[in-house]
């Protein structure tokens, strides 16, 4: 049957335009009920045992998406008329709906009503898409309820008043959420119910019985006409709201308009703006651009610093606002930066948010409804309220909450609860909200993925060794060298000294793609993680196990297919040739970093893997020299390795991460095989390689870096990597430390390097400035990183042995993928960190330590210290030990005011760490100052 | 965007293996010596046939065979918006071309030495796969004015697009990038006569896509059959025998 869609559309001209579409109906969509006896079931998806099939409205959906996430709501049918408006309305809640729709374990059923024979509504004159909409879907609830007559009741739940009066009168079952809630007589299933406020009457007379006590926090948001209005004229400035990581109240919106990023200070100018939003600004005059310190302080809810992990780039360190250089600015009267204030919301990122709810005494009557504060663990969203029934039972408990609306009448958005994780404290509680936290999947792998899989046990077969792409290089002798107990080993090394006195040096590197192909659902499912992510107690992989520790893993004494980068090197490591090569190979041993630097140094032993490390170790040394003299940084952070107890898998002990010569010989020639995989395939795909590149620092950020230096008495040269290197070289104090502790604040203020898509940026911009290579990639880690997996397809396309997928071609395509790995691996890190944190709180716990700890930034009431033996940073409050303190700008010094006790920034002091619980199951990390 | 939702239903309810209503009339200009609108869903043509006839350029005349002309043009309402277009412009020279190399690759020329045959085709309404659409009504105006043909040549697109071939684009999906392979067959003698394509496609996929359409052009073949016998049934009716 064929019906015509008829409607007017307005064009980008501004013109109006008629558009006639063909409606197809049709009558092979069936119900999706396996008891109907009249349809075809082979894909009918509710179950055969439903005593109720629900139809949700619209409103439904979009206001109680998490309610349908629980799996007590099942049997729902979606029409598509639903999913079309919700799509429109709001497509994170129509992609979760899409995956409940996919997922196996639920029973929702789609219904094409709009193109079903009989459920079809035509569009009557007059009406509105809304009531359109509205009386589709009654039509297919009646056509429901005919069709499947007394077998199973239908019914449609709305909290649309209008709808649910006109479907009762025509005679369908219908109820509001909360009512068909209450009916299943599960009471913690009220809490995920959003309370709309027009709807529910009882709150709204509650409210307006004390308008008195109702007053505006916030100004109104602007209308969209005004918003789009003012970014037509500039007046108003769109971009995306950052919030400080370390300080909510301040928050950066990058605008395209300004080109620069507007400031804005405090909850007000935020105006209920949340992390991520896209908002409107507005530009404050300039005479207000320096209030931040008054404004931070003048805001009622001042939180603590906690002790966190030393920050390894400038990505995880504080953003600091200069104070010398505003100083100098207030002087001259130049103003610094613009800040200003919002004025509307664009579009909202909300999400849901992990923490806990704020400690507040139980209620009188237990059971009744109580109004809880939510505490979020990201920094950076604001308390947020919401109503429960069980808040004895959620008080010490990790929960997930959904935020709902900000009323400008508000100080707090409202929100509901979403699920609990479970016990404050509990390691495996907070190992899961980290990684909720950081969006990683660590869901076991789905069967379509594991389906890719080769069958097990697998080996190399006669087909692999007969393939004349691959070359058999199983006579070498090949080890690897990685940290001990690593089971996922993707590079393996050999070295053999040729009789023209060079020697044949090769990287070989896990064939990953052999087995990963691109398009299958393993492929995306790799795609999606991006990266393997290592936390202290487990590591999530980004392949399955068998690939990641068995198939692709070089393993020693077992053949296995590779993918080898290898160069002739004359004895002074100048490469001569590189050659690329799928291989086969079978490697004759792993070894530890331990063991590599044992046999180096063992002069007895003279066996041919020694022989050959001692030769790889020489020729690392003039490799790592000369790129040094290139100007490459050697730069220090301060990794921290524990030592967990396989029982409880608590950590017994912790330690600097130690650097032997051994893990610099791999690195160095998993750098020149990365560097050498760039320049062959930038060369064959100039517009469509993914490379590696760190941006230079501006003078801004290594800003921090000489002031800390200049109070020293140390000058810095900044002008170029080079420089810099070498003024590093030089900085050596008094003390062993010194150095080390220059480097990890140099390190600090750099950026991080980032994955792009060649055709995007010009060539000089490919610069890598921390290796100070012009070009970089990563190719070394396959089993680990995805971007190594894509340049392996890009290698093997360069040298003819598959085809380079479609996907390559398209630009955006790979800029989107670089993006989303970029992504993945700063969640990557930052859980990774976060789970050393949590670790290290554990370990603390029942250890009180003393212990020696460096002043690495001056404050206004302490100073922030970081303690090198266990790799933290943390603030030391001097408030406490009474007196008046003064900060000196200029020497970064804090001085008691009767000058009796003196600190400079670098100054070694003695600190006692201790982990104390300010409130019940809120345990923190404190540091105080033990000497005097 | 999402031209296949998850149910298997293209934006106009249609599923991927399914072509739009097809409709057709012959007869439909009487001066004409054959003459028929073809319909595909909103994809209206009219197409008329003159011929064989006197060559109006004699020094266009050959010897051994018949001189086929066409004219393809677009309808000034046959889209939303009202454009002038003007005649002999680029796309309409290049789909002359092909709907005049396609009819001529059928029709038995060589029987018909020093005659020209003119098809006209005309666009009333444009919906996606006018290409395809013209060429079937060609095909009906050419039995309709009793022109000796091999077979009769049938045309229809197929595209892809969210990695599923689609049969007989419209508007919409045709408008959105991806591949549109048009082709035309001799249904009977299995034999490709047209075959076109403005985009990159891998090898594997170009060829379940142009499976796909050469399937739609045996639909569209044994529709445009069906029609035939009816109009001769009724011409038979009429001459009274």
């Amino acid at each position: 049957m064929l019906q015509n869609r008829t409607f007017m559309k307005k064009t980008k001209q501004g013109g109006i335009r008629k558009v006639v579409r063909e409606h197809y109906l049709r009558d092979d969509i069936y119900c999706g009920a396996p008891f109907c006896k009249a349809c075809d079931v082979s894909g009918a998806r509710l179950s055969s045992t439903a005593s109720k099939i629900l139809v949700v409205d619209t409103n439904v959906v979009l206001n109680q998406i998490d309610l349908l996430e629980n799996p007590a709501i099942d049997d729902v049918v979606v029409l598509s008329v639903v999913l079309e408006e919700v799509k429109n309305k709001n497509i994170g809640i129509y992609n979760r709906l899409r995956a409940l729709c996919s997922s196996s374990s639920r029973r929702f059923f789609v219904f094409s009503n709009q193109n079903h024979r009989d459920a079809y509504v035509k569009a009557m004159p007059g009406e509105t898409p809304n009531d359109h909409n509205d009386r589709a879907i009654r039509v297919a609830t009646q056509w429901y309820q005919n069709h499947l007559g007394t077998a199973v009741p239908v019914l449609l739940i709305t909290n649309d008043r209008e709808n649910k009066r006109k479907a009762l009168e025509e005679g369908i079952s219908a109820e509001t959420v909360e009512s068909y809630v209450k009916s299943l007589d599960k009471p913690e299933l009220l809490d995920l119910i959003v309370q709309s406020s027009s709807e529910d009457v009882s709150m709204e007379d509650v409210e307006d019985l004390r308008p008195s006590k109702r007053k505006v926090v916030y100004t109104e948001h602007k209308p969209m006409s005004e918003i789009t209005a003012g970014l037509l004229r500039g007046i108003y400035h769109q971009g995306k709201l950052r919030v400080n990581r370390y300080n909510p109240f301040e928050a950066y919106v990058g605008s395209e308009s300004i080109g620069d990023e507007i400031i804005i200070y405090g909850r007000a100018n935020m105006n209920r703006a949340f992390d991520g939003d896209i908002v409107a600004v507005e530009l404050l005059p300039q005479e207000q651009w320096h209030e931040e310190k008054s404004l931070v302080i003048a805001d009622e809810e001042d939180e603590e610093e906690d002790v966190h992990l030393a920050p390894s780039s400038a990505d995880d360190a504080p953003r600091v606002t200069n104070l010398g250089q505003e100083s100098a600015g207030l002087a001259s009267g130049v103003p610094s930066r613009p800040s200003g204030r919002v004025v509307g919301i664009i579009r909202r990122n909300w999400k849901s948010y992990c923490g806990s709810l704020e400690p507040m005494p139980m209620p009188a009557g237990d059971g009744g409804i109580a109004h809880a504060l939510f505490v979020s663990k990201d920094r950076r969203i604001p308390k947020i309220r919401i109503k429960t029934r069980q808040l004895g039972n959620l008080l010490d408990k990790r929960i997930v909450v959904a935020v709902d609306s900000w009323d400008c009448l508000s100080r707090y958005p409202s929100g509901h609860y979403v699920r609990t994780i479970g016990e404050i404290g509990d390691r495996d509680t907070e190992s899961e909200v980290v990684l909720i936290e950081n969006d990683i999947d660590a869901r076991p792998f789905s069967s379509q993925v594991l389906s890719c899989l080769p069958p097990l046990p697998w080996s190399v077969s006669s087909e692999d060794l007969s393939n004349p792409i691959r070359q058999d290089l199983r006579h070498l002798c090949i080890f690897s060298v990685d940290p001990p107990g690593c089971r996922d080993i993707d590079d393996a090394l050999h070295c053999t000294a040729l009789p023209n006195g060079n020697f044949e040096v090769g990287v070989h590197i896990a064939d990953v793609t052999n087995f990963v192909h691109h398009g299958t659902a393993l492929d995306n499912e790799a795609s999606q993680r991006g990266t393997s992510v290592y936390l202290v107690e487990r590591r999530i992989d980004m392949l399955p196990k068998p690939l990641t520790e068995d198939i692709c893993s070089l393993r020693a004494d077992v053949e296995r297919l590779a993918f080898s980068v290898i160069w002739e090197m004359t004895p002074e490591a100048e490469i001569i040739s590189t050659k690329y090569t799928k291989s086969v190979i079978k490697s004759c041993a792993a070894l530890s970093y331990v063991e590599a630097q044992a046999r180096m140094d063992d002069s007895r032993l003279v066996d041919p893997v020694t022989t050959n490390l001692r030769n790889m170790n020489a020729l690392a040394k003039i490799m790592r020299q000369r790129r040094i003299e290139r100007g490459a940084l050697t730069l220090a952070s301060a990794e921290v390795k524990f030592q967990i107890d396989t029982e409880t898998h608590d950590p017994l002990d912790i330690g600097m991460y130690q650097i032997r010569e051994a893990n610099q010989m791999v690195e160095e020639f998993m750098l020149a095989a990365n560097v050498s995989v760039a320049e062959k395939i930038l060369k064959h795909f100039p517009l469509c390689s993914l490379l590696r590149r760190h941006p230079t620092p501006t003078k801004e950020m290594l800003e921090p870096l000489l002031r800390t230096a200049a109070a020293v008495g140390l000058s810095l040269d900044v002008t170029s990597s080079k420089a810099l290197a070498e003024s590093l070289d030089r900085a050596v104090g008094d003390d062993p430390y010194f150095n080390k502790l220059i480097r990890i604040l140099a390190t600090r203020c750099m950026t991080q390097a980032v994955y792009f898509c060649s055709g995007d940026l010009s060539p000089p911009e490919f610069n890598h400035y921390g290796l100070a290579a012009p070009l970089y990639t990563h190719f070394t880690s396959p089993i680990r990183r995805y971007a190594d997996v894509i340049v392996h397809r890009l290698l093997a396309a360069s040298l003819g042995i598959s085809r380079l997928p479609d996907i390559f071609q398209d630009r955006p395509q790979l800029t989107s993928i670089a993006d989303n790995l970029n992504y993945r691996h700063r969640n990557a890190q930052m859980a990774s960190r976060a789970s050393v944190e949590l670790h290290t709180l554990i370990y603390f716990k029942n250890r009180p330590t003393d212990t020696e700890a460096r002043i690495v930034k001056i404050r206004s009431n302490g100073f922030i210290v970081f303690v090198p033996k266990y790799g933290i940073e943390g603030p030391v409050n001097l408030s406490k030990k009474g007196g008046e303190w003064l900060v000196d700008e200029q020497q970064q010094k804090v001085k008691r005011s009767d000058n009796s006790i003196s600190y400079g920034v670098l100054q070694t002091v003695h600190i006692h760490m201790e982990v104390v619980e300010p409130q019940p199951h809120r345990p923190k990390l404190e540091l105080t100052l033990t000497e005097k | 965007m999402e031209y296949v939702n998850p149910e298997g239903l293209r934006l106009d309810g249609r599923r991927p293996m399914e072509m739009r209503q097809l409709r057709a009339e012959i007869g439909v200009v009487s001066r004409a010596d054959g003459s028929a609108v073809f319909e595909m869903g909103n994809t209206k043509v009219i197409a008329a046939v003159y011929g064989p006839r006197e060559v109006q350029n004699k020094s266009q005349q050959m010897s051994d065979q018949a001189l086929v002309r066409c004219e393809y043009s677009m309808a000034n309402f046959s889209t939303g918006e009202r454009k002038r277009k003007p005649k002999g412009d680029r796309r309409s020279t290049e789909i002359s071309l092909v709907i005049r190399q396609t009819m001529e690759a059928c029709i038995l020329t060589d029987q018909m030495p020093r005659t020209q045959i003119d098809i006209f085709v005309q666009v009333l309404q444009a919906d996606g796969g006018t290409r395809s659409a013209c060429i079937n009504a060609a095909t009906l105006a050419l039995a309709d004015a009793g022109i000796p043909m091999r077979d009769l040549v049938t045309s229809c697109s197929a595209g892809y697009l969210n990695s599923t071939p689609l049969l007989d684009l419209n508007y919409v999906e045709d408008g959105a990038g991806g591949p549109d392979v048009t082709v035309g067959i001799l249904p009977k003698l299995d034999k490709v006569t047209l075959l076109q394509m403005d985009a990159k496609l891998p090898m594997d996929t170009l060829e379940s896509v142009m499976q796909l359409a050469a399937e739609g052009c045996k639909a569209v073949a044994n529709y445009i059959r069906e029609i035939l016998l009816e109009h001769t049934k009724q011409l038979e009716v009429r001459r009274g025998t």
